[in-house]
């Protein structure tokens, strides 16, 4: 019978419940730790330490918590209209390829108006690169989960073709682009910080991290606060529903999915605008994929996606730092934790439910008496 | 007569690349005919090539690295099963935890035990499934046509190759002609149904897991010990995803699926002959775009042939019994 | 004389959270004889079922059969004590034939060519025992519904019952279907068979049933031998102390035409013919109300009317102006703006969303008007105080907008949805199943809402499969069958009898005929 479910508190149900599911998928990596011959809580200690333990950790965690945001971000807008945006690497890597094209176009001109540029291209790349499979999907009932791990396939090879052809630094080897003109890039927020007298360790943490944060609040106000996201999330819940009310699903479908691209290709702006300064072939490194995680850690919701992200971010730095440290442990190592967080947060999130209600019943029933 | 070999030539690789394929998609099959999506074929596949390659450096045998890593895609399988079945959890978020997963896990341990970035030791010869010479394959070879054909496609390729062309009847007899099958499809379809008749739901799911898992294995264990010598990092490159859009493709069947396995096989051989060719009009095509082809012609595919198949009716939705 | 008991519960007792579905039921059922219970929608007639069949496990008290008493694990275990189920939605797998539905479960080889020809031997002679003859091998999804429910008797049969459950077996059937499902169950009967005859409707049960158990509100309020009662008993068994008030219809007076329907056809969904040339007309001021055994249009008919689908000939004018014809299709909110109101018939499916807040719910279809957004932004605050003024009006339970509307009742669901509909002064009404999964205390308040709008001069076209609603509602009837309106008449004129057989598809002057013989 579904009379009985959803009888948890808000908090036990956006905050407990999430928190026993990390603790679930750290268990299990501390597990692997131990058995790669290293102290888990060793571990654990050395990655809060260097994720936060200084100016400079922490500038990176949050540069990599950008990252995270924006993905997680493009994750959830589809997902609230029913759909899985698998594809969030491939659109991060054209956003990229775009606001390169965007810099390029316009840095000699003006800085100023080509990182203005490059925001608008990021952003329309990524969506013009979701928007074949939404079309796919939307009209011709194609798979979007098969389209869009296609076309990450499809973006990694241009991209690779572009990067040691015609976008190649001149007489470069790499593939890569030429460096970036001077000034078409977005400001450190050690920088930014200085100007107001804080000092501040430098570090990669961008004014890309303000642009992800408006996105999420932005994503919040488009989806709860107007008549489009109501739409939008009609068409996820019941696109029976949704015809009724009169909302096209096809043409909802095809939108939101390309705002999800649209945020993904975003991503690009604090990886290459905010460090790297040139556009890499797979910049990417899979934070498309992790977007999933941080979405269905944040429970689709922005402010849970910004506390997930910079959890993520976290992970990444503290856990660049421990493999610096102990000698066992990889980057690969890191990449399996976000994997046990994907499922454990993602795919298992049910696990912790029943037992959890039990015991609220119980206790309630306890009151009660 | 150059023309001629070049076909053949051609045929070998087809064969051989759609190896893993072929048994990949014969594992999503039976998965998605009993109502589980399975995307984790990937990780699956990369989990099976690494403990494959792992224990047969170790041990100098090919066998058992076939049984580790048949015994690796068993448990990831049943992982999955736990997940989608009884936590009725996301399959889709599932399977992609699994494979970033193991794409992380299986370098974390090459790198532990063998130390060598991320890799498994290049396996020498006994360690590996070797190509099998049929009889007489080299006596034929020099016969036009039907000597090159013996010699060069039907002869000459490892254990798991044959296994793979012998396991497509063997699963379509088992959907059709077995009380298993029966029941499998039953469950992929209205699994209440199968409920009410007094047969477990979970149960059957399971089975069908676990035979996925086999089926999974094999593929990886030939990725590392019958094509490759060794494992290397994210060497199951995107197959996983190809077997699954073969799968669609062949409308949930054995035949058609192993059929557009080949094709894919094809299009992926051909991409490696055309690489550095001149072609007349066009010129040399860029490694990179026809690295694209078989991804493109998936894409194709599956907007080409839509509205005419029909996905198992219950495939990906958890089965709750009302109790 | 005590005959032998097929089945008996002792104390029978299930609960859900804080509801208990069905409280120390007690019941003996004869053996060989073919036993009726009857109860409202929600009584607890299916959960009792259930528990019968070993797919609920009781809370509380003790199943017999044979005497015998039992624990069912599992359907398995009911099946090995030679208790069979029909369920109300058919347990059969689309893809597979007769035959293979038959055996799954029970295919006694592993080897399948060999258990469907021994199964084939058997079914046979069973066929030839109860007079079936199904086209074994043709795939359940070529089959009509009358013939998948032999499959389905058939398959219990097969599999050893001995006292075979019908859940509810007639309502996809047509008056005369039913005739032959009635003769069947004195068949079975006659072979010595148990039979547990479940509905709602009463004179089905006095038609084949030798006693009768009525259930209301999770308890046995009554067990009857039927020839020892009447329907008229058993309604007020059913119902308990129902309160009878009728809001007067008013003489039928306003005839402007505000919906025509002038030989339209449209496909399914998997662009089958689903309406074929329907002309209809529906006058301010009236009810028209559509007969019909599910499925025969009836979904399809409000679709087009409503803008979800399109025509593939003919027209629909809506206040003279054409909405849906060839090259012509107006959309849900145009439709809406023009005073189209739409309460969809699968209100869960449709016209709800479960899972969004009973205050989300109220504006769907409405999200563009400016009582609930400007420039695109939602007012939530009018938003909000609207909801608490249906909720006020309309009487709806629990008073909490926020809640998922999906943890309502289905009769507060059904208000909530009446409330929206009405909202905007509609002048044309398009309803389907009004009270369909609603509670007797809402259906009453839901019928004199029709009436109300019609005295107000509305025009309202109600879908409904239950005949005594559209009896009690309407002015005129349509009857539909196989996509074809049958014939149109006052409801003066209809009685259940004719319209049956309209609904199996006779024309009225064929009817009018055989009424006369």
């Amino acid at each position: 019978m579904a009379a009985g479910v959803n009888k948890l508190p808000w908090w036990a149900e956006s905050i407990l419940l999430p928190v026993l599911n990390l603790l679930a998928a750290f268990l299990v990596s501390g597990l692997v730790i131990w058995s790669l011959g290293e102290d888990p809580f060793m571990a654990l200690s050395l990655l809060i330490e260097g994720a936060f333990g200084f100016e400079e950790a922490i500038s990176y965690t949050f540069y990599y918590s950008t990252n995270f945001i924006f993905t997680g971000l493009a994750v959830s807008m589809a997902f609230h209209a029913g759909h899985f945006n698998i594809g969030g690497e491939g659109q991060a890597m054209l956003g990229g390829l775009g606001l390169t094209l965007a810099v390029f176009l316009f840095g000699d001109f003006s800085p100023l108006l080509s990182v203005f540029m490059a925001i608008i291209a990021s952003a329309a790349f990524g969506a013009l690169w979701a928007f074949i499979p939404a079309y796919l999907q939307a009209k011709r009932g194609s798979h979007i989960v098969i389209t869009t791990i296609m076309f990450n396939f499809i973006a990694s090879a241009l991209l690779a073709y572009l990067l040691v052809g015609p976008m190649q630094r001149p007489g470069g080897q790499m593939p890569e682009s030429a460096d970036f003109p001077e000034g078409s890039s977005l400001m450190g927020i050690h920088d930014v910080l200085s100007v107001v007298g804080i000092p501040f360790e430098e570090g990669p943490m961008n004014l890309s991290l303000l642009i992800a944060l408006v996105c999420a609040v932005g994503v919040w106000f488009l989806l709860w606060r107007t008549r489009f996201g109501f739409e939008l999330r009609t068409v996820g819940q019941n696109p029976n529903a949704a015809r009724f009310a009169g909302v096209s699903v096809p043409r909802m479908t095809i939108y939101a999915l390309m705002l999800s691209g649209g945020l993904a290709g975003m991503m690009g702006l604090n990886e290459l605008m905010g460090e790297q300064h040139r556009l890499m072939g797979n910049f990417t490194l899979g934070y498309g994929f992790v977007g999933i995680a941080v979405a269905f850690m944040g429970r689709n919701h922005p402010v849970g996606i910004v506390l997930a992200a910079v959890l993520f971010g976290a992970l990444y730095q503290g856990g660049a730092e421990l493999a610096f440290e102990m000698p066992n442990i990889t980057r690969d190592l890191i990449v399996m934790i976000q994997g046990l967080v994907i499922l454990f947060a993602g795919a298992m999130e049910h696990m912790f439910r029943k037992p959890v209600t039990k015991i609220f019943e119980r206790f309630s029933a306890g009151s009660a008496a | 007569m150059e023309f001629l070999n070049e076909i053949v030539l051609l045929a070998d690789s087809t064969l051989r690349i759609a190896t893993p394929l072929i048994l990949a998609g014969l594992a999503g099959l039976v998965a998605e005919r009993g109502g589980v999506v399975d995307i984790g074929l990937e990780g699956k596949m990369l989990a099976a090539a690494f403990a494959a390659a792992a224990a047969a450096a170790v041990t100098g045998s090919p066998w058992m690295g076939l049984f580790a890593g048949v015994g690796a895609s068993v448990a990831l399988a049943l992982l999955h099963a736990y997940v989608a079945i009884t936590q009725r959890g996301n399959q889709i978020v599932s399977g992609m935890a699994i494979n970033i997963a193991v794409a992380g896990m299986a370098p974390t341990l090459a790198n532990f035990w063998f130390k060598k970035g991320g890799q498994t030791p290049l396996l020498s010869g006994d360690a590996r499934f070797e190509s099998m010479t049929w009889p007489f394959a080299e006596e034929l070879a020099d016969v036009p046509f039907v000597g090159a054909v013996y010699s060069e496609i039907i002869s000459g390729h490892n254990l798991i190759t044959y296994m793979a062309i012998l396991l497509v009847p063997i699963t379509a007899w088992m959907l059709y002609k077995t009380r298993f099958g029966l029941r499998l499809r039953a469950v992929g379809e209205n699994p209440e149904a199968v409920d009410t008749a007094g047969i477990s739901v979970a149960r059957i799911r399971y089975q069908a897991m676990i035979i996925a898992g086999i089926l999974c294995g094999l593929a990886g264990t030939v990725l590392s010990t019958g094509l490759g010598a060794g494992f290397i990092r994210d060497m199951s490159a995107g197959k996983g995803y190809l077997a699954l859009a073969a799968m669609i493709f062949g409308k949930w069947k054995p035949v058609p699926t192993l059929l557009a396995c080949l094709l894919f096989g094809f299009v992926d051989a051909l991409q490696g002959r055309l690489q550095g060719v001149e072609l007349p009009l066009i010129g040399e095509i860029p490694v990179q775009f026809t690295i694209m082809l078989p991804y493109i012609l998936t894409v194709a595919i599956l907007a080409g042939f839509v509205g005419k198949i029909q996905a198992p009716r219950a495939s990906g939705i958890p089965y709750e019994k009302d109790h | 004389m005590t005959k032998a008991l097929a089945i008996e519960t002792r104390d029978l007792s299930k609960r859900f959270g804080e509801v208990r579905a069905n409280d120390r039921i007690s019941m003996q059922i004869a053996s060989g004889s073919v036993h009726g219970i009857v109860g409202e929608n929600g009584a607890g007639k299916s959960t009792l079922l259930k528990m019968l069949f070993g797919l609920y496990t009781p809370d509380d008290g003790e199943i017999l059969v044979d005497g015998e008493s039992i624990k069912f694990a599992d359907p398995a275990a009911a099946m090995a004590k030679g208790v069979g189920m029909v369920h109300q939605h058919f347990m059969l797998v689309e893809p597979f034939t007769v035959l293979e539905n038959i055996i799954l479960g029970a295919e006694g080889s592993r080897n399948l060519d060999e258990a469907k020809d021994a199964a084939r031997v058997v079914l046979l002679e069973l066929e030839k025992k109860f007079g079936f003859n199904l086209p074994l091998d043709e795939p359940v999804e070529n089959l009509a519904v009358g013939v998948r429910q032999r499959a389905e008797i058939l398959k219990a049969l097969y599999k050893g019952a001995e006292t075979l459950i019908l859940d509810e077996p007639t309502a996809v059937l047509t008056p005369q279907e039913c005739d032959q499902l009635f003769a069947l169950v004195e068949l079975l009967k006659g072979q010595g068979k148990t039979v547990l005859f479940v509905t709602h409707k009463l004179h089905e049960i006095m038609a084949v049933t030798d006693d009768v158990t009525v259930i209301r509100a999770g308890k046995v309020v009554a067990t009857r031998k039927t020839t020892e009662t009447s329907a008229e008993e058993l309604a007020e068994l059913m119902v308990g102390a129902k309160v009878v008030r009728e809001v007067a219809r008013e003489k039928h007076k306003e005839h402007k035409l505000r919906l025509a329907l002038k030989s339209v056809s449209c496909t399914n969904d998997q662009k089958q013919t689903a309406l074929k040339a329907i002309s209809l007309e529906v006058y301010d001021g009236e009810v028209l109300g559509i007969a019909g055994v599910a499925g025969n249009g009836q979904t399809e008919l409000l679709e087009v009317i409503t803008g979800l689908r399109d025509v593939s000939a003919g027209s629909i004018e809506m206040s003279d102006v054409i909405v849906n014809a060839h090259g012509v299709s107006t959309d849900p909110i145009s439709l809406r703006c023009m005073g189209m109101a739409h309460v969809a018939e699968d209100r869960l499916k449709t016209g709800v969303v479960e899972s969004m807040s009973a205050r989300d719910n109220i504006m769907l279809g409405y999200q563009r008007e400016p009582d609930f957004s400007k420039h695109g932004i939602l007012k939530l605050k009018d938003i909000a105080a609207k909801a608490d003024e249906y909720f006020e009006s309309q009487d709806v339970r629990p008073r909490n907008p926020s809640l998922p509307i999906g943890s309502f009742s289905g009769g507060n669901q059904q208000k909530i949805v009446i409330a929206r509909e009405i909202a905007r002064n509609p002048q044309l009404m398009v309803i389907g199943q009004p009270t369909r999964g609603v509670d007797i205390g809402a259906v009453t308040k839901i019928h004199d809402q029709i009436t109300e709008l019609r005295n107000a001069g509305k025009a309202l076209l109600v879908v409904s499969a239950d005949l005594d609603e559209l009896l009690a509602i309407s002015d005129r009837i349509a009857v539909m069958c196989e996509g074809e309106v049958i014939g149109v008449m006052p409801v003066e004129e209809a009685d259940e009898r004719t319209l049956g057989l309209m609904m199996a598809g006779q024309r009225l002057d064929q009817t009018a005929n055989a009424g006369s013989v």
